[in-house]
């Protein structure tokens, strides 16, 4: 069918960033240009006619973005289409200074990551002999208040407890001047890990004019979730973030899969480095015997597949065979002063090691194919064959449309960005483009239908304000109150961006109570009123208007209305 | 609720003034009819004492179960830990005798009164059946409710939870329930909603809702017949309740730097609230610091002193909870045990069974439950820790089942993978 090939053309130069897709379907109202009149097209620019230009804004900057900041909705509205088009390639739009000179990124990612569990453990070590040795003159003993022995328990030695890695939270909200130093030199160099890490992630977020890019770090490290509160992963969650999903979040599937399945991060969080085949030892302390399918489960279930993507166990089994060996490179095996190589190489990954010794040598059954013993490549080939594999355009098909477009996306939208997702190869751009001139993206009653997350309303209320506090980790503890600690969720399928997840009583008061403590001043940051409501434009609505106004005479009341309104709640 | 903390020694007399005060504000509100909370009140109190309740001490971090419970009988014990077995019950930092096989830590004295009284019981040989000697997987298996497997959202408690309230269309009855603490732990993920209970002296501390001003304010904002509207004024309604509550009817515990610090309050103040409020059914409290690779310690030392402030936390819950005890269990657990072996410095690593304990009044206290699968190495599990006789799911099971009086079918609602078909004889 002609249609079809030229289609089929044309959105693949869209991968290619030439956007001609969107002569396709481009709503009359976010384009000068006349618009093919295609049966979709005329839904949309329907759609969209009974929108104002800044209701079309918001809608833009909620979902391509993280809300506006202060004159967003004028620039967005005065041209959505182009917006839309410079967001789709993030390298057009240049970051700002003020943005570079406040990240710190080199801290978490200057030296090589296997360095930085290296020194993890030494001090951990160290610790835990200096705790044992305070122990033994009695120290501790006695003397000691209840205040200080909880402390101590907390922040006692080891694989620490999930959820409560980092006991972040309430207090630090009440006193968002808190700004402690850890005590010991674990807790001081994992901060000085960490603190960098989190700070870049938020102030991409906030600052960054590439908003869709930063969207898609959210949703691909999700997607790819990994635990920062799994021991070593600490030091290494800011550079597996940096390495194996910003570089591609808006590339290629299959480079977002590789880099994920060589990050040492993710082979440690899902226990791949103890994996070797039945009959060897080796792995981490070579006490390793047998198989571990954890990694090789959530491959295909959370990664790719999905869980009814068509698999059994025995491909379970087989994929986990056909995966030993990969692993992260033994202490023995890199230098003191390690290179690596840059972010985006889709050859290399620091710390990557595949293990000949442990790796199953015989061939395997998976998924259909008769996979040869051929050492790494029997991986790359798995991760080949997942990529492309219809269940896995649908799986990311669902997600995407969950959450660009609703809670529960239609099939018809479903089905068709996994076409658009099979027919590119698996390129992200495209099905992107085709989803934001879908026209259940821009029907009414999706428009405002998604409740955010913690992490999307602290950052909302924050670009709302257009000021960046000087405390960030306010920002990080108000998300770990809400319950979304930044890089703290403990399972491999992320967290979750529907309502059923976040919409509770105690998520609310704890939404009102963060932007009470925003809007009072307490965080140096100061905002009448009226602009704030001028920053917002149509998110702001009418009885939240006469509210605020009504209470006036308490501006930091005032605007707190206006931060935790309900419009601010949704997107 | 301006006047309410003001001190009444009647507690009736406070939950009278309560009352007025809330009838007042939720008519000015228009709040009544849409969380039904406010006029529940008195309803609730008179809540049938048939209603069971579970609060679940979580020791993350992998307690040692064979000094908590120590088999001083068992000849392999002392064999296998030359430096921090707890010495023999009349010896010096000896245990406390519970039976001619097992002693209790002597860090824990304060609990022998529970002991002898038959109001707390232990299950050894305990934990779950899966192999992972992670304390991440291993206690998110434990608040899943289902090891082995990663996929499963939801946590037991919560899903306890909506079974629980499922049955009750009142909302004035239906269950509350309260996590200690900031960050909502896996157990209590899930539908239904959790309320929690802040740490330390920010508990009583008033939150910008208790401000009248804007709590009228985000009434006003919020008045409307949507989800959001209905869910902020639950919050608020939740909020009040919990606050007034535990509105201290002694003057020395509001100055706060005069009490005792620490876990010991907290657990207190939340055994105060379930007294006081009926409805709240459920309560989880996590621990950590039990993780004793290095240094141990054995009747005194590190793990002792840890053992010490647990068992005043547990003395100080129950104590708050007061006559309401009568309808309680309050559960202790922890991911996986330890080596059966100290290691080469002094402590302990990852092991595999455990001890759960058990306190109420319907638990069949002053006794050891569980098969006892010994220490000799041909019994040990991978040859090196205690095996598992009595799966964790097991022991909970029973307790819901007489607590909470759930059907087979809604057992196997909390834990999915598991059924229940033989007893430890904790419950009785």
């Amino acid at each position: 069918m002609p249609t079809s090939i030229s289609r089929r053309r044309t959105l693949k130069s869209a991968g290619q960033l030439s956007l001609n897709c969107f002569a396709l379907g481009l709503p009359a109202v976010l384009t000068s240009q006349a618009s093919a009149a295609t049966p979709e097209a005329i839904r949309v620019a329907s759609a969209t006619r009974a929108l104002g230009a800044e209701q079309i804004a918001t809608h833009l900057l909620n979902r391509l973005g993280f809300g506006p900041r202060p004159n967003d909705i004028a620039a967005v509205s005065a041209n959505p289409m182009g917006w839309i088009q410079s967001q789709l390639v993030p390298s057009s739009i240049a970051l700002p200074e003020t943005l570079i000179a406040r990240l710190d990124e080199a801290s978490f990612l200057r030296r090589h990551p296997l360095l930085l569990v290296q020194e993890f453990r030494g001090l951990q070590r160290a610790q835990a002999e200096a705790a044992s040795n305070t122990v033994s003159t009695g120290v501790q003993s006695g003397a000691q208040t209840g205040a200080q022995a909880s402390a101590s328990m907390q922040a006692m030695v080891g694989a620490s407890p999930p959820n409560q890695a980092t006991p972040l939270g309430q207090n630090q909200i009440q006193n968002p001047q808190s700004n402690a130093t850890p005590a010991t030199p674990l807790g001081r160099f994992v901060n000085g890990v960490v603190r960098p890490a989190m700070e870049s992630r938020l102030l991409r977020a906030l600052e960054s004019p590439r908003q869709l890019e930063e969207v898609m770090v959210d949703f691909w490290f999700n997607h790819f979730n990994v635990f920062q509160g799994k021991n070593i992963l600490r030091v290494m969650t800011g550079h597996y973030e940096h390495y194996a999903i910003r570089p591609f979040a808006m590339g290629r599937f299959r480079d977002l899969l590789g880099a994920t399945a060589h990050h040492p991060a993710m082979l440690y969080y899902l226990d791949n480095t103890l994996s070797v085949a039945p009959g060897t030892t080796g792995g981490a302390g070579g006490a390793n015997r047998g198989l571990n399918e954890n990694y090789a489960r959530e491959l295909m279930e959370l990664h790719t597949l999905g869980v009814d993507g068509g698999y059994r166990q025995k491909d379970v089994t087989e994929l986990a065979r056909i995966l030993t060996g990969w692993s992260i490179q033994p202490p023995n095996r890199f230098s003191n002063v390690e290179a690596q190589s840059a972010p985006g190489n889709t050859e290399s990954m620091p710390g990557f090691w595949f293990n000949e010794r442990v790796h199953d040598q015989g061939d395997k059954e998976w998924l259909g194919h008769r996979v040869h013993a051929q050492g790494q490549k029997e991986g790359e080939f798995a991760l080949d064959a997942l990529a492309k594999h219809p269940s896995t355009a649908k799986h990311l098909a669902f997600k995407l449309a969950q959450y660009f477009v609703h809670d529960q996306p239609s099939p018809a939208l479903v089905a068709k960005l996994a076409q658009v997702f099979l027919d590119n190869d698996g390129a992200i751009l495209p099905v992107l483009s085709s989803l934001f001139v879908h026209e259940a993206f821009w029907a009414k009653e999706n428009i405002g239908a998604k409740f955010k997350t913690p992490y999307q309303y602290v950052l909302s209320a924050v670009r709302a304000l257009g000021v960046t506090p000087a405390n960030l980790q306010v920002l990080s503890g108000a998300m770990a109150t809400q319950g979304m600690p930044l890089y703290g969720c403990p399972t491999p399928d992320g967290y979750r961006n529907t309502e059923a997840a976040w919409l509770n009583p105690d998520g609310m008061t704890k939404r009102i109570n963060f932007a009470t403590m925003l809007a009072s001043g307490r965080m140096g940051i100061n905002v009448p009123t009226e602009t704030l409501i001028s920053h917002l434009g149509p998110l702001v609505s009418e009885p939240t208007k006469i509210l605020a106004r009504e209470a006036a005479q308490d501006p930091a009341l005032a605007s707190a209305l206006v931060l935790a309104g309900p419009s601010m709640m949704r997107r | 609720m301006n006047g309410k903390t003001k001190l009444i020694n009647n507690p009736n007399e406070s939950r009278r003034q309560f009352l007025a005060d809330t009838a007042m504000r939720a008519g000015s509100l228009g709040m009544v009819a849409a969380s039904g909370i406010w006029t529940s009140r008195a309803v609730a109190a008179n809540l049938s004492s048939l209603d069971g309740r579970l609060v679940v001490i979580m020791l993350r971090g992998a307690v040692d179960g064979l000094s908590v419970v120590a088999p001083y009988g068992d000849p392999n014990y002392y064999a296998s830990r030359s430096s921090i077995a707890i010495a023999r019950p009349g010896e010096l930092d000896g245990v406390m005798r519970l039976d001619s096989l097992f002693g209790l830590h002597p860090a824990l004295a304060v609990l022998m009164p529970y002991w002898e009284r038959g109001e707390l019981g232990f299950v050894q040989a305990s934990g779950s059946h899966d192999q992972t000697r992670s304390h991440f997987d291993a206690q998110d298996f434990m608040e899943s409710g289902t090891p082995g497997r990663k996929s499963t959202q939801d946590g037991w408690m919560n899903r306890l939870a909506t079974v629980v309230s499922g049955s009750q269309s009142d909302l004035a009855l239906r269950l509350q329930a309260v996590n200690l603490g900031p960050v909502m732990p896996r157990i209590f993920v899930g539908a239904a909603p959790i309320a929690s209970l802040a740490q330390g002296n920010a508990a009583l501390a008033k939150g910008v809702l208790d401000r009248e001003p804007v709590a009228d304010a985000f009434a006003k904002l919020y008045a409307g017949e949507d989800r959001l509207s209905k869910t902020v004024r639950e919050a608020s309604a939740t909020r009040r309740e919990i606050m007034s509550s535990l509105a201290s009817d002694d003057p020395k515990a509001d100055q706060g730097a005069l009490s005792l610090r620490g876990l010991a309050v907290d657990t207190g103040r939340l055994g105060q609230l379930m007294q006081r409020d009926a409805r709240v059914r459920l309560a989880f409290v996590p621990v950590g610091g039990w993780d004793t690779h290095v240094n141990q310690g054995a009747g005194k030392g590190q793990l002792a002193n840890r053992l010490l402030l647990l068992g005043e936390a547990i003395d100080a819950l129950i104590k708050g909870l007061g006559q309401r005890f009568q309808e309680t269990t309050v559960v202790v657990m922890s991911e996986f045990g330890r080596t059966v072996r100290q290691n080469g410095n002094n402590g302990t690593d990852h092991g595999h069974g455990n001890v759960m304990w058990a306190f109420g009044s319907g638990v069949q206290g002053g006794k050891v439950h569980g098969s006892w699968p010994g220490l000799e190495a041909a019994a040990l599990h991978e040859g090196r820790d205690l095996a598992v006789t009595s799966d964790f799911r097991q022991v909970l099971s029973e307790i819901l089942k007489r607590d909470f009086r759930l059907t087979d079918k809604q057992l196997n609602v909390v834990f999915p993978d598991f059924r229940l078909n033989k007893t430890s004889g904790l419950i009785a």
